[in-house]
């Protein structure tokens, strides 16, 4: 027999036992929604991880130091890398050249340093970081009081909470709750402050005139420049709601000032020491650039071009790999809790189908009486076993679907009362409703094959006996 | 009287031919020789009655030739075929394209329409929709059902039913025809309505008939040969002049 005929006879066979095939058929259903349900929970949970994290800015940046940086991080990679003495330093023209890469967005020199603030005559000392613009839609800023910095120069700081924290005298003890970042906002925002820092200048002519400061440690003996003590005052902009310990690179520091500000304040820095004999007077060195992908996927050939220029690199791409694999595993654990119910329902479908046997055993003498083969017995069968797989898998996906909204609905609203920003962790991806209506339709096919089996064996002469 | 066997010998195209047919049932330790040692032979065109009483072998007899049924032993060829080295696929194929078949007990599929039914052996032989279509009006007008295609089978009364399974048994257009009982369940007047056009199929389009009836009445108005059977064994075989009988025709039941 053909397939539209097959199709058509087995789906006016399922009407004419109405109740019970629809029973199965939302078996079936409920099998295929629970896993729908678990694996685009599976589904929304990942691209949730996955779109924090590329927010968090790791996954989709390259961290580049010089290979004679020894603390730099990736040690074991320089094994196989030319020895350090060979290397090229992280200095202006190489940040060019891997800024001219293709796929990098930006590369941005990681400027980072202990310094001391001073805030209402009071001297805290704290580590402050450089942020190019970019970060502003970095989740490190989500629920961030106050503003972004208004430009790439202005002389404006975030602080980070524990810091403003400090600043106000309010640390808490350890164990109590922490005081609401909007609560600490109103008494910093728009003050000054001011960051006391050591300028790398050019050599002076005569070292020892240039020396004002007292704190800085004046000119070295066959230094290439000198180190003068400035001051530059900073406004408090924003207060930031993350842990810095949380994070990685630029990120981890209490304090944020804009990144051409802080390039145009010739910051003496600890590379600055270790370069001293080769880097130009006057050309900042970098103990480290963070290269931003324009896409995660294309960190790794970033890395390598990066890696051929002579410089070490680490990206978090390892660390995204076993997540992938973390989600893989969690992902087969729902596939078969799904499939339980799935597994329930095709037991279900053998039931039916064997009941229908018993049912139209006559009806299935008579149609080889005149002249139907065993296989196309067998096959109106599978028909009938497939039609209630492929319906009962619409039905499924879309109940599966809507109890995903339902269920996203209801958390968003509990987050809500915990004040807690939405989220949407439950996504159907097109790959997911297709593969549930096949996988619904395969398993009622081979749910089918013992039912087809014993239809196609029947004895006619008998079952023409059989009333 | 002249032996059918005889006549069949002059004869040269034979539509059955069956030697020392068995078909053995077991039966917990009983062997049950249903049909036992039949040779016979049927020609082309031919319209033969097989009669008996219940339990005589004859419905045995006729599923065996109908392939619905294999031999325990011996053969039976039916238009060259030799129905006990036919696979099953190819057994169905058989009952598809060369042998139509009517029952007591009409065997029509209740769910289905009477176009439906007539339908069905043409899906199995794969033929095409639009020909289908009015295939099954052409037969089913030519058994007077044609303003009858929609209905269902239980719409209809025993006799309409009888006539619907007739134009399924023939919309394959296959050289056999076997009955078993056709008017068992109808009143004689409907009964001779089903034999009228079972003899109108056999004159006209030259098919050849087998129709198992326990009524010699019915035998001797319509058929040209008739078989006894008892015990499933051949006990007379005797040609017969259709209607030469003033019997009437009874119904069954």
């Amino acid at each position: 027999m053909k397939i539209p005929d097959l199709t058509e006879l087995a789906l006016r066979n399922l009407r004419e036992s109405l109740l019970r095939n629809s029973l199965t058929t939302i078996g079936i259903s409920v099998g295929v929604a629970s896993l729908v349900a678990m694996l685009s929970l599976g589904t929304g949970l990942q691209d949730l991880f996955s779109r924090r994290l590329a927010k968090s800015g790791l996954f989709d940046t390259v961290f580049v130091s010089s290979r004679r940086e020894l603390r730099g991080m990736g040690r074991q990679e320089e094994r196989n890398g030319p020895t350090p003495g060979e290397s090229r330093i992280l200095d202006e023209p190489a940040r060019q050249e891997i800024e001219r890469l293709p796929n990098v967005a930006e590369a941005y020199p990681d400027i980072r340093f202990i310094t001391e603030l001073r805030y209402e005559d009071q001297p805290h000392m704290t580590t402050i970081s450089a942020l190019p613009l970019s970060a502003k839609s970095n989740d490190a800023f989500e629920g961030m009081q106050g503003s972004f910095f208004s430009s790439d120069t202005a002389a404006e700081v975030i602080l980070q909470k524990s810091f403003a924290e400090e600043l106000l005298g309010k640390t808490p003890p350890l164990g109590t709750p922490e005081p609401n970042v909007a609560d600490l906002a109103p008494a910093l925002l728009g003050k000054e402050l001011t960051m006391r820092y050591a300028q790398r200048g050019p050599t002076p002519e005569a070292p020892q005139a240039a020396n004002k400061g007292t704190s800085a440690d004046g000119s070295i003996a066959g230094a290439a420049y000198s180190v003068v003590s400035r001051e530059q005052k900073l406004k408090i902009v924003g207060i930031s709601d993350l842990d810095p310990e949380s994070m990685r690179g630029p990120m981890r520091g209490r304090v944020f000032f804009p990144l051409r500000l802080a390039e145009s304040l010739h910051v003496m820095q600890p590379a600055d020491l270790r370069e001293i004999s080769r880097a130009a007077s006057d050309q900042p060195v970098y103990s480290s650039i963070s290269v931003r992908v324009k896409n995660p996927a294309q960190v790794q050939g970033v890395e390598d071009a990066i890696k051929k220029m002579g410089f070490t690199t680490f990206s978090i791409l390892d660390a995204s790999h076993s997540l992938q694999q973390v989600f893989r595993v969690l992902y087969a654990f729902l596939g078969i809790f799904g499939s339980l119910a799935l597994t329930v329902a095709s037991i279900g479908i053998v039931n039916t189908l064997v009941m229908a046997i018993l049912e139209r055993r006559r009806e299935i003498g008579i149609m080889k009486a005149i002249g139907a083969s065993d296989t196309d017995v067998k096959k109106l069968f599978f028909a009938e076993a497939g039609a209630m797989g492929v319906l009962g898998g619409i039905v499924g996906v879309l109940l599966g679907w809507a109890i995903g909204q339902i269920i996203n609905f209801g958390t968003n609203i509990w987050l809500r009362s915990q004040s807690l920003p939405s989220e949407q962790f439950w996504a159907v991806p097109l790959w997911l409703a297709v593969f549930a209506v096949v996988f619904a339709f395969v398993v009622s096919l081979v749910s089918g094959l013992y039912p087809a089996g014993r239809a196609a064996k029947l004895d006619p002469v008998q079952a023409l006996r059989y009333e | 009287m002249v032996t059918a066997r005889e006549t069949i010998s002059a004869t040269s195209t034979l539509a059955i031919r069956s030697e020392n047919l068995c078909r053995h049932y077991r039966m917990g330790q009983n062997v049950i020789r249903a049909v036992d040692g039949i040779s016979l032979e049927v020609r082309t065109g031919e319209f033969v009655a097989l009669l008996g009483s219940s339990g005589s072998g004859k419905s045995s007899m006729l599923n065996l030739v109908a392939g619905l049924d294999r031999p325990t032993s011996g053969s039976v060829v039916v238009q060259d075929r030799d129905l006990a080295k036919l696979s099953r696929e190819e057994l169905a194929k058989y009952r598809l394209q060369v042998v139509g078949m009517v029952f007591q007990s009409f065997n029509l599929i209740p769910s289905m329409t009477l176009a439906e039914n007539v339908e069905l052996p043409l899906r199995f032989a794969e033929v095409e929709r639009e020909k289908r279509r009015t295939l099954v009006q052409q037969a089913l007008q030519r058994v007077g059902l044609g303003a009858r295609m929609d209905h269902r089978p239980s719409e209809l009364s025993g006799g309409e039913q009888q006539r619907a399974a007739l134009a399924r048994a023939l919309i394959n257009r296959p050289q056999l025809l076997l009955a078993d009982e056709p008017t068992g369940n109808l009143d004689s007047h409907t009964g001779t309505e089903i034999m009228d056009l079972v003899c109108e199929f056999n004159r006209q389009l030259g098919m050849t008939v087998v129709m198992v009836t326990h009524e010699r009445a019915l035998a001797e108005r319509y058929a040209e040969r008739m078989i006894f059977l008892a015990d499933g064994k051949l006990v007379d075989d005797r040609v017969n002049v259709p209607g030469s009988s003033p019997a009437a025709v009874q119904g069954g039941r």
